[in-house]
């Protein structure tokens, strides 16, 4: 049985990039838990000499011809923009690496 | 006490491994049909694809994957018959999809070495470099920070993005850890970087301008005493853009990490930053765990499973190792080795060989192109093949042979088709270039040198051979240079009864 | 007289003889929107004038005797996961409030090319997670049989309208059941295509390796000839099959069973049915037996791992999907005071833009695919998928289709599921299955539980590829059921402009 700690689910939501609130760590970390319990039936039947199917179809080389095509104009790319500075995109600053 | 470079390299052995990215010089983008030029204005070359839209999907470029094959056949590595992309998740504001599609586990070229030669006081040393992996995937947006002191991102109030080269296809090149290199460690660094760049020209893949950023590369480096037989802790540098950069920048962290080492500290694993003003590195901000990037494979694509017949008929494409053929053609042109590292620095070896295969003699094939016309080349800073073509060269040249042009004639004509006059035929035409080997004609301006140099035109008459050249000269200076210096010779001594 | 009750077939012909134009139709079905749609809550958002110019350009190439295709100034209903040019879509989504594509999915192209005329765009659980519609955000849709009863989900919007005569067609996506499920909680029929069969380009991504568009219509042979008008190759999708499209129109005018097997999977009858949908269910058996078929019963013994198996991959594919709701480049921003980094407004973003169940997944797919973990969940689950692929091909070589009921239950109660997730997962125990294996099926309405009064729907299932046998089999089995009821399921749906 997966249980699931809160400090856990923080960890996954802060890779997942979603400030979650306390409460909601808490109520996830119970739920995970019995979604897990449930899901991981799947370990009593994948034994090691089943190969995984990540894709229904087993098709193989789909490749474009190397042609430019019109891309969109700079107004359509920044329709959507929350915000924008002339021809870009405006982000908050980045921090992290450089 | 602070060891130097010599010092550290007498107690620690270091252990390299390099990364090298390659931008593709594919007309269209890896996974969409935007446009790959470089300096376009901003998000103009973006479609739903690169900018990461919802309900937007990738489709393969096959040249990208033609061009992958090329390299790692290049680099002598097996080509998987099956390989697959994967997601790489991580969050980045120059990412549009918040995952790159990149190799994993399944890349499409593996096990394969290149063997490097480095110049030592103890001569010449060839290490074998084994490559681990080439992979695809795809380049990120660009942002620029904007406000703040420092100019770095810290101190940036906003970015702006640009997803322009968002997409852009990437090559990835890993070779696996290269021991026993070492005091020679940044220098062989250099050398596989200088041989990758020049495979990569010649298989006609890549545009490989560190400058522009097509080609990158990373440079891990860790040190363990010598004879331990152990693997130190290592550090990756990045921002490493030019050659004379790879190899200052290990010699400089092989110092840091010596050093450290020497006052019993540890060394982390961490991503460095060069930088290029001090020839040192600075830590990245470190990470407070190391990222999980969650791999798995990508579902909208089907994976890559090149036959032998394609496989083989790429090979069929391969062109010389250049560094076989520069051995080729030194021998075939008997030049020194210092000539040669000219020419090749001057990226002018193809354009030598192809001027001579077009019928010009081969010590001045390479005089013309490594003299005048590079020098005008790089008044101008322009391309020295931008100027003028290999065979027009070979066509003055030829002229030069055969006694028709003078070197000096031949640089007007040179002058003339960078000028846009038109052919070498058309200028020496509208100009008038022709030696004057025709003897009447001659004769007039030695008469005239003659008269206006009485007393040197008496010693000559005297016996005095040498004295001859203050009038030869005066007469090739009256002729503009057309005149065949031999022929002034013969007729002035002649005239002057010493022939 | 309104012609909002005639099939699209029949609205085909009656546009092709001059009885109606397509302005007509196209305003009876926004009247009829008008009219109802305040009850149900089909629609998200409903583009009268985009639909009102395509119909007249149709009726004025129709004058010109211009050739068109057989939907032509047909109305049309779509789910609000497909971008369309200029119109929001959000997918069901605080955090896509307001965009509008700067481009168009190629169903909707495809639409659009074949004079389509599309009314608007349908509710949905958000991100096409769900059964029931419930996690929109922009409100729940009512099943028109009964208003305090759910549609099912995810395309709860699009079955609602068909069903509610405000579109005698709709566009749905079936990842784990999402079109097949509402459409048997709603009494019309809802195909699943074979993965690749119709083009995901432009269809916003909830699982990439299960998601697929499909048809909704009130008949057999009006789901086949959107589901052509919607189906082929499409090279801005590496996943789309490049072949020829099954002929599922021939298929459903074949009415005609003679001969084949039919497979009835023993892992999915029988308990933890509702008695009347199992009722209704054996009653159509005994009508293809009837009509010259044989029942065979198979065994899928691998069934039973594969909700666990969904409720893995679906997530894990998803986690990463949405990763690109990041406030950067579009949709809603939350908290870029000034103060705040980049990851930090994301993050602030995403915690308010997507709503709970959204989160759930991704947080359990995150997990899934982490390091240490994946082997356990993401690998074993695509285990799974390869069992569950045997289970079908081992049944396939022994039956032409084969058949189980689409939903454990008749429509249930709105709120009655949604705090119990495991719970509401199990609606879609017997559509998983057909996603997990890339296969086609079909939902057909065999009638009304005794029970409760609701439709219950026969799933029916064909190998990759083979589309055109379960439109031949529903076809049959539709003409044998109207024939015994002698009017068509909806007639006995109530009047919703009678409702309250
Ligand atoms: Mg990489
Ligand atoms: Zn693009």
């Amino acid at each position: 049985m997966a249980a699931i700690s809160r400090d856990d689910v923080a960890h996954l939501a802060k890779l997942a990039r979603i400030e979650m609130l306390p409460e909601e760590l808490d109520h996830l970390a119970t739920e995970l838990g019995q979604i897990l319990g449930a899901v991981a039936r799947v370990q009593e039947v994948a034994t090691s000499n089943i190969a995984p199917t990540s894709h229904p179809l087993s098709m193989s080389n789909v490749f474009r011809d190397d042609v430019v095509k019109p891309s969109l104009t700079n107004e359509e790319a920044l329709s959507g923009a929350p915000a924008k500075v002339d021809d870009r995109f405006k982000v908050p600053q980045i921090l992290g690496e450089e | 006490m602070t060891l130097d470079y010599q010092a550290a390299t007498e107690k620690y052995e270091p252990t390299l491994g390099l990364e090298v990215h390659v931008e593709l010089n594919t007309n269209s983008k890896m996974f969409c049909s935007c446009a790959t030029e470089f300096g376009a204005e901003p998000n103009t070359q973006t479609c739903p694809v690169c900018l990461g839209l919802p309900g937007a999907l990738p489709v393969v470029n096959g040249k990208a994957i033609e061009s992958t094959i090329l390299i790692g056949l290049a680099l002598n590595c097996s080509i998987a018959p099956y390989s697959r992309f994967a997601r790489k998740n991580y969050f980045y504001p120059d990412m549009p999809k918040n995952f790159q599609t990149s190799q994993y586990d399944e890349p499409i070229c593996v096990d394969g070495y290149l063997d490097v030669e480095i110049t030592t006081e103890e001569g010449t040393k060839v290490f074998r470099v084994e490559i681990e992996r080439v992979h695809m995937e795809e380049d990120t947006g660009k942002s620029l920070h904007v406000g703040g002191s420092t100019g770095r991102i810290h101190g940036a109030e906003y970015s702006l993005l640009d997803y322009n080269r968002a997409g852009i296809p990437l090559v990835e090149i890993v070779t696996k850890i290269i021991p026993g290199t070492g005091k020679y460690a940044p220098q062989v660094a250099r050398a596989y970087v200088t041989q990758l760049r020049d495979i990569l020209r010649s298989l006609g893949v890549s545009d490989v301008k560190m400058e522009q950023g097509s080609l990158r590369c990373d440079a891990n480096v860790s040190l363990a005493p010598i004879g331990s037989g152990k693997l130190g802790t290592r550090s990756e540098t990045k921002n490493v853009n030019s050659l004379r950069s790879v190899e200052r920048a290990l010699t400089g962290e092989i110092e840091r990490q010596a050093n450290r080492l020497e006052a019993g500290e540890r060394i982390i694993q961490e991503t460095r930053h060069f930088l290029e003003e001090s020839g040192l590195t600075r830590p990245g901000r470190s990470k407070e765990q190391a990222e999980d990037y969650r791999y798995f494979p990508e579902p909208d694509l089907v994976p890559v499973t090149p036959d032998a017949k394609w496989i083989e008929e790429l090979r069929a494409k391969l062109p010389e190792n250049p560094a076989d053929r520069r051995k080729r053609l030194q021998a075939e042109w008997g030049v020194p080795d210092s000539e040669m590292g000219s020419l090749v620095n001057a990226e002018l070896v193809d354009v030598v060989e192809e001027t001579i295969k077009l019928g010009a003699e081969p010590t001045r094939a390479r005089t013309w192109w490594l003299g005048e016309i590079s020098r005008v080349a790089n008044e101008r800073e322009v391309a020295p093949t931008s100027l003028i073509s290999t065979r027009s060269v070979a066509e003055i040249i030829s002229l030069i042979t055969s006694g028709e042009l003078t070197d000096k004639l031949a640089r007007q004509v040179v002058e003339g088709v960078i000028n846009g006059e038109g052919s070498p035929k058309d200028v020496i035409e509208k100009r008038g270039l022709k030696v004057v080997s025709d003897g009447s004609a001659l004769m007039a301006a030695i008469e005239a040198a003659i008269s206006a140099q009485p007393d040197t035109a008496e010693r000559v008459r005297g016996g005095n051979i040498p004295a001859a050249g203050a009038l030869i000269g005066a007469v090739m200076k009256a002729t503009g240079g057309a005149a065949d210096a031999a022929k002034v010779r013969e007729l002035l001594l002649k005239h002057l009864g010493q022939g | 007289m309104s012609s909002i009750h005639l099939t699209a077939a029949e609205m085909a012909s009656a546009l092709s003889k001059g009885e109606v134009s397509s302005v007509e139709l196209t305003k009876e079905h926004l009247d009829r929107i008008a009219l109802v749609d305040g009850k149900i809550n089909a629609f998200l958002y409903v583009d009268s004038e985009g639909a009102l110019t395509q119909a007249e350009a149709i009726d004025k190439k129709r004058a010109k005797g211009g050739e068109l295709s057989p939907l032509a100034g047909i109305p049309i209903a779509v789910k609000d996961i497909l971008a369309q040019k200029g119109i929001p879509t959000t997918a069901g989504s605080k955090i896509l409030e307001g965009w509008r594509p700067p481009y168009d999915a190629t169903v909707i192209s495809k639409l659009k090319a074949a004079g389509v005329v599309i009314l608007g765009k349908t509710n949905m659980d958000e991100f096409a997670m769900g059964s029931s519609t419930e996690n929109s955000a922009y409100g729940t849709t009512q099943n028109p049989w009964d208003l305090s009863r759910t549609p099912g989900g995810s395309s709860g919007g699009s079955a609602a309208a068909v069903a509610a005569f405000e579109a005698p067609l709709a566009i749905g996506t079936d990842t784990g059941g999402s079109i097949r499920q509402p459409a048997a909680l709603t009494g019309i029929v809802g195909v699943k295509p074979t993965y690749g069969g119709v083009s995901r380009y432009g269809v916003i991504a909830y699982s990439s390796s299960l998601d697929q568009v499909g048809p909704f219509g009130r008949t057999v042979l009006d789901t086949a000839l959107l589901h052509e008008a919607i189906a082929g190759h499409d090279e801005r999708d590496s996943t789309s099959i490049n072949a020829p499209v099954p002929q599922v129109v021939a298929a459903a005018k074949r009415l005609d069973v003679k001969g084949m097997k039919i497979g009835v999977i023993k892992e999915l009858s029988g308990s933890g049915f509702q008695a009347g949908v199992s009722a209704r269910i054996a009653e159509s058996l005994e009508l293809l037996v009837a009509a010259g078929a044989e029942i065979v019963e198979v065994s899928c013994p691998n069934f039973e791992y594969a909700l666990a198996a969904y409720y893995l991959i679906a997530p894990s594919e998803a986690s990463s999907n949405l990763a690109r709701f990041d406030s950067m480049r579009y949709g809603i921003r939350i908290g870029d005071d000034g103060s705040r980094g980049a990851e930090e407004v994301m993050s602030a973003t995403r915690e308010a833009g997507f709503g709970k169940e959204v989160k759930r997944r991704i947080i359990l797919g995150t997990y899934a695919l982490s390091s240490g973990y994946y082997d356990a969940y993401y690998g074993s689950a695509q285990k799974v998928r390869t069992l569950v692929k045997q289970d079908f091909e081992k049944a396939f070589a022994k039956v032409d289709v084969l058949v189980s009921p689409v939903t454990p239950t008749t429509a249930f109660k709105i709120g009655e599921k949604s705090s119990d997730p495991v719970a509401m997962y199990l609606s879609d125990i017997a559509t998983i299955p057909v996603n997990m294996a890339g296969i086609g099926g079909m939902s057909l309405p065999v009638g009304l539980a005794e029970e409760d009064g609701l439709p219950v729907g026969l799933q029916i299932m064909a190998p990759l590829m083979q589309d055109d046998r379960f439109y031949r089999v529903g076809a049959t089995l539709e003409a044998a059921l109207l024939a015994k009821w002698g009017k068509p399921i909806l007639s006995n749906a109530p009047d919703l402009a009678a409702q309250k």
